[in-house]
């Protein structure tokens, strides 16, 4: 257990200002030269159940959620369900304190807010016992009277910081700067004076603990963001000015950044009937010359999946996102998963072809996101960005320099007016918009755009002729369809030479690796550095790409390891049967770890996986899974 | 030269640059009213002026989807019942593109009904022509949403307990501003209404009733219809919404009751299509987003620029 960490969780209901309040945390410990990453937590519900966000900060770049927390600021429910509910929900209010006495660790602080949580009550939930038995050091502090005092209710979240930065000794004046560029007037002064006087309160209390935060100062300015930021800006740089969406949680996130943030880079945002409606939009825009993008978590990409057909058929180009939840159906909406690998990668009837990639952090959405609009527009094919409800609402910080890129508003392979006068024509006057064989001998056939003269064709979800008339000429069929499916290994070599997606970790050679893809990429990195200092030999391969799939990449890895664990956020190893299927054999050395229960790994669940696997014991632990190698 | 130099090109256009040469050969039956329907978009363009590049022409799926096939502009089969969300973007994205979509009664009101009704009740400025034989074709002749209550098919052998969908009524109620309803029998109107609709400023849809000789023998589209412009006996304000709610209504019951109205229903010229609503609430550039791709000089921002204050 490191300890030169500081993992706070503040909790609460939804609606106590559980997320923002962790951000303005998060953003002020980073300004202080910090490193951070959040972990968010919370019931599918609007007002109240329990939520909570953790802030994990060190001094060196933090790569996931840590192994439980050490310090518990439990501001309550206040939206708690009326007290004829009680006997069936049980006290919902004091649920933000005592459903997170699993993780605390020992000697961990746990300031909890007694203005809104009954003394009789606490007492009846066995708080003294745990705090005895795990060396707790229990705070109670009246956050609500203090907020009271200067204002509302509500600023007991404000309070709660106080008193945090009394306990552990971290200068205010970084949470007093946010309240300032954040509000203004009353609400300004009131936060200040609820801030000051939680402080001043705390300090008196004299609380000795063993939690000692981490100094640091960045060498580069930093910034604080979420995946679904990346991604959005991702696409902004990339000359995205278009998207089109429904609702749908996680997803929800993106839609609302790129709403809130393409008219002012003069682009257009719609929000529309069906997710149906908003992939067909989508690629409207996109066939009318615009680089346009839609999105939908599970069900709503269902819905999405005969557009997405569609766009292949016409080599429309067009960028997806898919938010993964628990499912099947709507599943659970607010926890990850990493279950839709497969039916991202197989959506839509036929022999079809679209690109997959799978960021593992914040950095790799900007990325990948860029990635996926260049290829798309590039090799005119769909291109789908999967990431999941973890990776959506993580906050890390990274340096700002990440984002200091060039945009990108090439269109792609789409031909001048000047350059359909030189192309090939069909005698019905259209342009050979889909020839067998480009003259330049890619897959890739030229484009025009609706409006240029003389660049007239003919788009079809049927099977059609370089013309784009319909067709269903035997020769003409296989032409096509080696052209539009070729299309991948073009895109695979393009990929190796220029964009190294795969993440290797750990030492170059070691006897057992550790095989892992989207959000669980860096928790793992985290467990095999562990595995290591353990006196394991252990190495890590994160993969990015998952179709076009990198073969000899993650063969030539597998070659170099006795036996290896992919670890994955669902209960039918998808990557892993993804794997064995791109690669043809390594069954008998893959075996899984999986966990669906509703919240990502930690860092030392990998590591108890491990372990137990080269062992060949049973897996003690009930929240996760294990799947033995083909033949053991 | 311009990126999209075939917009706006004044010169003299010829219906029979909407033909296309030598291929391909049409595959609607002999008889079909969709020949009625290609025809009198044809003899359209040229009095609205605009050449085969400059329109966009999308479609769903069914025979109506073979529109785009034996009409040579620029042009999308989408899927079943999809055509006006694909085009609606296509609109937005480039505003001076002519966006014409067409679908059949099962492609537009029954899979499309959702999206019929948001892109009426939105008032993008697009012509949208219905091929209403209230029939199935192309799979053989299932009962559709326009066909008869009491209509007996293959897939309802004891007659259709359903009343038929009224799509009149239903655009006027979703906000369409031009609705009509025209037929393949009458080339003349079916031609003048078309061109209308495509001058039209914001959502037209045009309900064209066309006949089945394979699989809808008995369907009334032969019977003689009244053009309700040209009747005395019809005199309505074609800008006021409740005459033209009832006379729709008067339109939709007779058409079952064996005689055909046509004409146009209801026309608001007022009214600003999307495109403009959005223009003006800033939520859409002045300029066409598509020359953007094409424009030398046009600014690309980064996000670093501007955004990424908010995260430090």
């Amino acid at each position: 257990m490191t300890d030169n960490e500081l993992i706070w969780r503040i909790a609460g209901g939804s609606g106590d200002g559980i997320d923002s309040t962790s951000q303005n945390f998060a953003k002020a410990l980073m300004r202080s030269g910090l490193h951070v990453f959040t972990h968010r937590h919370y019931p599918s519900r609007i007002r109240g159940g329990h939520t909570y966000v953790e802030v994990r900060a060190k001094d060196e770049p933090v790569q996931s959620r840590g192994d439980g927390y050490n310090f518990l600021l439990a501001l309550g429910d206040s939206f708690a369900r009326n007290p004829q509910e009680e006997a069936y929900y049980g006290k919902e209010e004091l649920k933000p304190l005592y459903e997170n006495f699993d993780e605390l660790r020992e000697g961990g602080v746990l300031l909890y807010d007694e203005g809104l949580l009954d003394e009789d009550d606490v007492d009846e939930i066995g708080l003294e016992e745990a705090a005895e038995e795990n060396g707790w050091h229990v705070v109670p502090m009246d956050l609500r009277g203090i907020a009271k005092e200067h204002g509302r209710e509500i600023m007991r979240n404000t309070a709660g910081i106080g008193a945090t930065a009394a306990i552990l000794d971290i200068d205010t004046e970084e949470f007093e700067q946010l309240i300032e560029q954040n509000m203004a007037g009353d609400m300004q002064e009131a936060n200040l004076n609820v801030l000051q006087d939680a402080y001043d309160a705390a300090s008196e209390l004299d609380i000795d603990h063993d939690i000692e935060v981490p100094e640091n100062s960045h060498d580069e300015e930093q910034v604080i963001l979420s995946g679904s930021n990346a991604i959005s800006y991702g696409a902004l740089d990339e000359g995205c000015r278009f998207i089109s969406g429904y609702p749908m949680t996680p997803w929800t996130d993106v839609f609302t950044i790129m709403s809130q943030h393409l008219p002012e880079f003069g682009g257009i945002s719609e929000q529309v009937e069906d997710e149906i409606a908003a992939a067909a939009l989508a690629l409207g825009a996109s066939h009318a010359g615009v680089k346009s993008m839609s999105g939908s978590s599970g069900g709503g990409f269902a819905l999405m999946s005969e557009p997405l057909g569609l766009a292949e058929m016409t080599e429309t180009p067009i960028v997806l996102v898919e938010a993964m939840r628990a499912g099947p159906s709507t599943g659970m909406p607010t926890k990850p998963e990493q279950a839709d690998l497969e039916f991202v990668l197989y959506t839509s009837q036929g022999d079809s072809a679209r690109v997959v990639f799978a960021p593992a952090n914040i950095r790799e959405c900007y990325t990948q996101t860029r990635a996926a609009f260049r290829i798309a527009y590039e090799y005119q094919i769909p291109a789908i960005v999967i990431y999941d409800q973890k990776i959506q609402g993580e906050l890390r910080n990274l340096p700002a320099s990440h984002f200091d890129e060039e945009p990108n508003a090439d269109p792609g392979s789409v031909l001048t007016e000047e350059e359909i006068q030189d192309a090939a024509h069909h005698s019905s006057g259209k342009f050979q918009r889909f020839l067998h064989e480009p003259e330049d001998g890619s897959n890739v056939s030229p484009r025009s755009i609706p409006g240029q003269k003389d660049g007239r064709f003919l788009a079809t979800g049927n099977e059609h002729n370089p013309s784009g008339h319909i067709s269903e000429d035997p020769d003409n069929r296989i032409a096509q369809m080696n052209r539009r499916l070729n299309k991948l290994d073009d895109i695979r070599a393009d990929l190796d030479e220029n964009a190294g997606h795969q993440t290797y970790h750990g030492p170059d050679e070691a006897d057992y690796g550790i095989l892992v893809w989207g959000s669980q990429q860096d928790t793992a990195f985290e467990a095999v550095d562990r595995l290591n200092e353990n006196g394991h030999s252990v190495k890590a391969l994160g993969v990015s790409d998952m179709m076009p799939y990198p073969v000899e990449e993650v063969s030539e890895w597998l070659e170099s390891v006795d036996e290896a664990l992919v670890v994955e956020m669902n209960a039918s190893a998808q990557f892993r049967g993804l794997t064995q299927k791109e690669l043809g054999r390594y069954g008998e050395k893959l075996s899984s770890l999986l966990k669906y229960n509703g919240n990502p790994f930690e860092p030392a669940e990998i590591v108890d996986g491990f372990e137990t696997s080269i062992n060949g014991e049973d897996l003690a632990a009930t929240n996760m899974k294990y799947l033995p190698a083909a033949g053991d | 030269m311009s990126a999209f130099s075939a917009i706006g090109e004044e010169r003299e256009i010829d219906r029979d640059e909407f033909t296309p040469g030598i291929e391909p050969q049409a595959t609607w039956c002999p008889g079909c009213g969709d020949f009625g329907v290609l025809k009198a978009l044809k003899q359209a363009m040229p009095e609205v002026g605009r050449n085969p590049d400059e329109v966009a022409l999308f479609t769903g799926i069914g025979c109506s989807g073979k529109l785009n096939s034996y009409f040579n502009s620029y042009g999308f089969h989408t899927i079943h019942g999809r055509s006006l969300p694909v085009a609606r973007a296509a609109k937005l994205a480039n505003p001076n593109l002519e966006v014409i979509a067409a679908g059949g009664d099962g492609d537009g009101y029954g899979i499309g009904g959702n999206h019929l009704i948001h892109t009426a009740r939105e008032n993008h400025d697009m012509t949208y022509i219905v091929f209403n034989n209230e029939i199935f074709g192309l799979t053989k002749g299932q009962t559709s949403p326009t066909s008869p209550k009491g209509h007996k098919s293959k897939t309802q052998p004891h007659g259709s307990a359903k009343s038929p969908i009224r799509p009149l009524s239903q655009s006027l109620n979703a906000g369409a501003t031009y609705i009509a309803r025209t037929a393949a029998v009458n080339p003349n109107q079916a031609k003048e209404i078309i061109a209308e609709a495509i001058e039209h400023n914001g959502f037209a849809h045009i309900d064209f009733l066309t006949q089945c000789p394979t699989w809808n023998k008995d369907a009334k589209h032969y019977v003689p219809y009244t053009d309700v412009q040209q009747s005395d006996d019809y005199d309505f304000d074609l800008s006021d919404r409740t005459e033209a709610a009832e006379m729709m209504r008067q339109t939709e019951e007779k058409l079952y009751e064996g005689e055909v109205l046509t004409g146009r229903m209801y026309v608001e010229d007022a009214r600003p299509s999307y495109g403009e609503e959005k223009q003006a609430i800033g939520e859409m550039p002045e300029e066409p987003l598509a020359e953007r791709y094409f424009d030398e000089d046009a600014e690309w921002e980064r996000t670093y620029d501007n955004l990424l204050e908010h995260h430090k």
